[in-house]
Order: structure tokens, then C-alpha cells, then sequence
């Protein structure tokens, strides 16, 4: 009778490598996202002032908000589109407004369009850096200073910042 | 033919009073060990879970006979594509599959039962308990998963109800099931081939049952981290696929089909599989190319890793990303046709009969065909952004899945019962079972193609007004197939109370084999001495 327990065990522990191998997809993929730039995530840390500005090209930058359903608060660009030159830095503000009586923290989530364009996106300070406490019925207006990297290649006119807001309240995540 | 077999079985088997050494009563079926008893358990499940997938189905047809919201509202609907795929996915075609293994591949390979005969009777049993579960939450409150098969996050997270830890469970356990069931066949394969049976000896059955089990190994446990990764985020905070706290939708999406696409050859190897042997009997030819029948089967089972976002072209991915994923999709297409062709060549100038296994398998290669051609236009990205989640996709994989998986499934039955009850099947039931399922098959998926391509959008209850008369033509079809398989029910109660025509050992003129040496009904101990293969 020939013994079944050596292949057995490897074959134990091909299944217990491949379940490790699904939950290691996770990093991974934000790992391979980020070395590519392909995912429209943006650094979520300040960039260093633009060197220099390429006044040949004009490119078109769209602003989007929305917001998650569980948080109680108005959400929206001050202005929905703006032209600049690659490397040229501008501020623009998004409001918010907390519609409830009861103090919340938000915390907005960043996203470029197309994916590809999204390293090319500079934050010099961005409300998205830090969470975002309002106290009741306050409301504000949250900056973004920014410029688009020059590098930018020639067949991008048009990029898309998009945010959506989520509650991150302690008590509310998780829920 | 019967002095043969009597001769053949003292040979083959020390005690060969079959009957000596099986248990009586319900307790034979709980305890049983034996790879035939576990074999038919597993067949008859998976005859269950057909009929019961069947009639949600059958719910689903009934709402779109036609348009508006008539019998179901939108959330019982989607409770019906939900349950109605992971039934069929998991405790049809799959159980059926590995019934047929643990009938077929100890009796091909001349060994005398599975490798681990008591983790063979847990891989089955955990079954039933598992699609308890699963169809129990139809009847909770809130009712069941509403999230699709695919169950994307966030449907199945923030957007579905506590049906979610049931389902999340029961796929749990049929995963165990599944692991551990392939796990038996890797080790009776590798471990209990008797002398002179090597690699390139094997039957082609054993052969994709071989590579379908090395990917289910592979991918089960990526399914169940990804159902633990839904848990967890319903229930314990984590934001694997939340992107308030970090984590991304879209990486549900890689995650599942990381395992969903080789999943999808896990549910048709076998069946190429069956019809490798099918072909060669009835064409009373050798296989046309057995050893590139073999390298064709490993080379999908590789491409099946490495093709999965074609799933997923519309989630906004680079380029670069799709055109990969395009052309390692369209690979496929050149070891399947390396297939198709081996078994079109196994047929030229062969002398044909065609009893009713034949035709199922002849059938297969053709439909199995148009929905393979169906998914490579599915793959090229512009014409995938028109298709994706229409009917067209729906009739795609309803074409490889029932007229190929399914069909496959069918012809094995018929090729090999005379072999488990020693009875022939009535072929003239059989060819009626055959011709009713042809033709109300190709009614029911054919449509689809149209009203997909036309624009209709599939998992949604209702639909515009053109799409009215294909659809009450699809429905009848449906029903029509659904019926159709009563007589496949028939047909396999008539050979189980032993009514019919004796089957001999050889049974089909044109079968060669090591289970074609045994006496027909095959007993209940094959091989205890192994059989000297030349």
C-alpha cells in the first residue's frame, strides 16, 4: 500500500499558500497600482511646489463631489471646471455644509479620470490629506491647491478630479 | 459475453460475491466509504440541485414571458439569479463532475477504490448541509443573497442583508467539499494507477479530471478568502472593498475572478473529458491526437489564470491592461480549437453510430462551439463595452455551461450507465430525451443572443416592449427543456430498478478501456488485485 500522507500534506498546504494568496491580492494590488498609476489614485501626501509651467497646452480639469448616504452633509465644487497650463498651481474649494444637529467627521475620498493621468496630479495641500470634523449646521469651504505635472503626455486635454465623501465618525464605521 | 465476465472477475477480484460485503439500509448510504456508493450519491445529488436550480429558473422565465412586473417583485427576482446560478455552479454541474470521478477514475486507472475513502464520504456529506443553508435563507425574512453569483461588493456588503453569513457560510463548506474531493482524485491518481498505466496511458477523462482537480485546489481557497473578505466587511469592520476606509470595489472584482474564471474550466474540462471518450467509441476510431487532447488541456488550465479581467473591461481599466487580458483571452481559443478539431478528426471515416450518448456529445461539440465563438467576441474590448450585461453574455455562457457542461454531463451518463446497473437505458426514451432537449434548448438560449445584441439588459425583471415576443418565445423554450429532462429522470429510474435490456461487459461495441473489462452491473469492488495494464 503506497502512503498518501506526504502528498496529501503538500497538497494541504498548496490549498492553506493559495487562501494566504488571496488575502496577499489585497496589498499586492494596491502595490501594482501604485507602480503602475493606473488605478486614478492619487499620492495622499503633499507634492513639492511645480518647477516649471508649460504655457503651450491648456488642459481642461473637472471637478465632481458626492457623497456616501451615510453622511448627513452637502457636498460640491465651488466651480465645476477650470482650464490651467501644466505646471501652473491653482486653489479651488470644495463646500460643505453639515445638515445635521449632531458633530460629524468626514473624510473624502480621491479619484483621477483617466486612471492613467492620476500621477500626473499634483496635491500641494488637499482637504482629503486629514479627516474632517464639522460641528452641527457649520459649514466650510475645504481647498485643494494643486498643478498638473508637465510631464503630462500630449493626449490628455482633459482630466477629473472626483471626491466622495464618507462618515467617518467613530461609532458610525463599521456599521 | 457472460463466460468472459465471470473469468475476468476472479482474476480482478479475490471475493468477488459482490454482495457479500455491503451494508443494508440508509446506513450503507452515511457511512459508505466506497467510491461507486459515493459516486451515485453525488450523481443524484446533483440531479436534485438540476431540478431544483431548474424551477428558479423557471421562476425567472415565468416574470419575463412578459413585459412589466407580474408574478415576482425585483428583489425576489434577484434572490432567483442569485440562487439559481450558485445552485447550478455548485451543486449541479460541479457534484456532478466529481460523481462521475468518483465512479470513472478508480475503474480507468484500475485502482480499487479512491486514495482516502473516509475524506470521500466527508466531501459529500458536507454537501447537502451546505445548500441547506444556502436555500433556506430563500425562505427568511428579507429572503436570500440578491447579489448575483458573482455577489460584487457592494452589493453583498453594504447593500444585501444577513442572508450575507449564510451564504458566506455555505459557500464555505461547499469549498471544503470541493478541495477536499479534488484532493482524491490528485492522490488516487498520482498513487493507485495500476502497474503499467502511465501518464500518457490514461484516459482522457482522468487526464482533465487531473488538471480540473489541481485548479480547483487552486482557486477554491482564493473563494473562500474572498466570501471571508465579504464577512468580515458586513460584520467586523475590515474595508477590504469600502472605500471610506481605504479599500476598493473594483478589487472584489480581480479577487473573485481570479477564481471565477478558472472556475469556469473547472465546470468544462471534465466534460471535454467524457467526450474523449464518447467520440472514440462510437466512431470506433482511436482519439485523434491524444497527446495534444492533453497539452491543449493543461495549456487552458495555465491561460484560465491569466485571462480573468476580460470580466471586468467596463470597470474603466488602462489599455495596456485590456489589450493583455484581449489576447491571452483569444488564446484560449487556439487549444480549444486544437480540440474541437481532434474530435471532428476522431469522426472522419469513422463508422459512426449514433445511440443517444453520441448524439448528446455530437451535440456538445457543436453548441459547445457557438458559445466559445460567442466568448471570443465577448473578448474583443469595443464590442465587449455593447455586451457587457445584456442577454448576450447570459446566452454566452448558457451555451458553454448547459449545452456544454450540462450536455457533457448527460452523454456520460448514458455512456456509462448499462456499466453502473448493468441495464441498457432505453435508447428510444433516450433519443426522445435528446431530440426534445436539442431542439427546446437552441429555443431558449438561441433568442438570447438577440435581444442581448438588441440591447436587453440580463438580472433586470422587466424589459422594453420589443424585446416582448422573443421573450415569451425564450420562456416556452425553458419550459419546454425543463420537461425535457423528466424524461432523463425516467430514463435513469428505469436502469436503477434494473428494467432493460442486460448490458454486456464490453456494453458499447467500439469501448476500450479498463471499465469496459469489469463485468456490467460493475461490482461493488473492482481491481483489488490490480490489473496488469499492456
Amino acid at each position: 500500500m503506497v502512503s498518501h500522507r506526504l502528498l496529501v500534506r503538500k497538497l494541504v498546504l498548496i490549498c492553506i499558500a493559495m487562501f494566504g494568496f488571496g488575502f496577499a491580492l489585497v496589498p499586492l494590488y494596491d502595490v501594482f497600482c501604485r507602480y503602475t498609476g493606473i488605478n486614478g489614485k492619487t499620492e495622499n501626501t503633499a507634492a513639492p511646489a511645480s518647477r516649471r509651467i508649460d504655457e503651450s497646452r491648456d488642459i481642461s480639469v473637472e471637478f465632481l463631489a458626492n457623497r456616501d448616504a451615510g453622511i448627513p452633509w452637502s457636498f460640491a465644487p465651488e466651480i465645476t471646471r477650470i482650464s490651467v497650463h501644466p505646471g501652473q498651481v491653482k486653489i479651488v474649494n470644495f463646500l460643505v455644509e453639515n445638515l445635521s444637529g449632531a458633530a460629524t467627521i468626514g473624510r473624502a475620498v480621491p479619484s483621477v479620470s483617466p486612471g492613467e493621468a492620476a500621477r500626473y496630479f499634483k496635491k500641494i495641500e488637499c482637504f482629503c490629506f486629514v479627516e474632517q470634523p464639522l460641528d452641527a449646521h457649520q459649514a466650510k469651504a475645504m481647498p485643494v491647491q494643486f498643478y498638473i505635472d508637465p510631464d503630462l503626455p500630449s493626449h490628455f486635454t482633459t482630466i477629473t478630479l472626483s471626491y466622495r465623501l464618507y462618515n467617518n465618525t467613530p461609532q458610525t464605521v463599521g456599521r | 459475453m457472460s463466460t468472459e465476465n465471470s473469468s475476468a472477475l476472479d482474476i480482478n477480484d479475490g471475493h468477488h460475491d459482490d454482495h457479500d460485503h455491503k451494508p443494508k439500509g440508509i446506513t450503507r448510504w452515511l457511512y459508505t466509504t466506497n467510491h461507486k456508493d459515493i459516486g451515485t450519491l453525488y450523481l443524484l445529488f446533483a440531479l436534485l440541485m438540476l431540478f431544483i436550480g431548474g424551477s428558479l429558473a423557471m421562476v425567472i422565465r415565468a416574470e419575463l414571458f412578459q413585459p412589466g412586473l407580474q408574478f415576482v417583485d425585483p428583489h425576489f427576482f434577484n434572490q432567483m439569479t442569485t440562487v439559481h446560478g450558485l445552485v447550478m455552479v455548485f451543486g449541479a454541474i460541479m457534484p456532478a463532475f466529481v460523481g462521475l470521478a468518483n465512479w470513472m477514475v478508480p475503474m480507468m486507472i484500475g485502482a480499487p477504490d479512491m486514495a482516502l475513502p473516509r475524506m470521500n464520504n466527508w466531501s459529500f456529506w458536507i454537501l447537502p448541509f451546505s445548500f441547506f443553508i444556502l436555500l433556506s435563507t430563500l425562505f427568511m425574512e428579507g429572503g436570500g443573497p440578491a447579489a448575483g453569483w458573482t455577489f460584487y461588493a457592494p452589493l453583498s456588503t453594504t447593500y444585501s442583508n444577513d442572508s450575507t453569513a449564510f451564504f458566506v457560510f455555505s459557500v464555505h463548506l461547499l469549498g471544503i467539499s470541493s478541495i477536499m474531493g479534488a484532493m482524491n482524485v490528485i492522490v488516487t491518481i498520482f498513487n493507485l494507477r495500476a502497474p503499467g498505466m502511465t501518464w500518457m496511458k490514461m484516459p482522457l477523462f482522468v487526464w482533465t479530471w487531473l488538471i480540473t482537480a489541481f485548479l480547483l485546489i487552486a482557486v477554491m481557497p482564493v473563494l473562500a478568502g474572498t466570501v471571508t473578505m465579504v464577512l468580515t466587511d458586513k460584520y467586523f469592520g475590515t474595508s477590504f472593498f469600502n472605500a471610506a476606509g481605504g479599500g476598493d470595489p473594483v478589487l472584489f472584482q480581480h479577487i473573485f475572478w481570479f477564481f471565477g474564471h478558472p472556475e469556469v474550466y473547472i465546470m468544462i474540462l471534465p466534460a471535454f473529458g467524457i467526450v474523449s471518450s464518447i467520440i472514440p467509441t462510437f466512431a470506433r476510431k482511436p482519439l485523434f491526437g491524444y497527446e495534444s487532447m492533453v497539452i491543449a488541456t493543461a495549456s487552458i488550465a495555465f491561460l484560465s489564470f491569466i485571462v480573468w479581467a476580460h470580466h471586468m473591461f467596463t470597470t474603466g481599466m488602462p489599455v495596456a491592461a485590456e489589450l493583455f487580458f484581449m489576447y491571452t483571452t483569444m488564446l484560449i481559443a487556439v487549444p480549444t480549437g486544437v480540440k474541437v478539431f481532434n474530435w471532428v478528426a476522431t469522426m472522419w471515416r469513422g463508422s459512426m453510430t449514433f445511440e443517444t450518448p453520441m448524439m448528446f456529445a455530437v451535440a456538445f461539440i457543436v453548441l459547445f462551439t457557438i458559445g466559445g465563438l460567442s466568448g471570443l467576441m465577448l473578448a474583443i474590448i469595443p464590442a465587449d463595452f455593447q455586451y457587457q450585461d445584456t442577454y448576450f453574455v447570459v446566452a454566452h455562457f448558457h451555451y458553454v455551461l448547459v449545452t456544454g457542461a450540462l450536455f457533457g454531463i448527460i452523454s456520460g451518463v448514458y455512456f456509462w450507465i448499462p456499466k453502473w446497473t448493468g441495464v441498457m437505458y432505453s435508447e428510444r426514451l433516450g433519443q426522445w430525451h435528446f431530440w426534445c432537449s436539442l431542439i427546446s434548448v437552441n429555443m431558449l438560449f438561441f433568442p438570447m443572443h438577440f435581444v442581448g445584441l438588441a440591447g436587453m439588459p440580463r438580472r433586470i425583471p422587466d424589459y422594453a416592449l420589443q424585446f416582448a415576443d422573443m421573450n415569451a418565445f425564450i420562456s416556452i423554450g425553458g419550459a419546454l427543456f425543463g420537461l425535457s429532462q423528466l424524461i432523463f429522470v425516467w430514463c435513469v429510474v428505469r436502469c436503477m430498478r434494473r428494467k432493460g435490456e442486460k448490458a454486456s461487459t464490453q456494453v458499447w461495441e467500439g469501448a476500450h478501456g479498463l471499465e469496459w473489462e469489469i463485468p456490467s452491473p460493475a461490482p461493488y469492488h473492482t481491481f483489488q488485485t490490480p490489473p496488469n495494464v499492456k
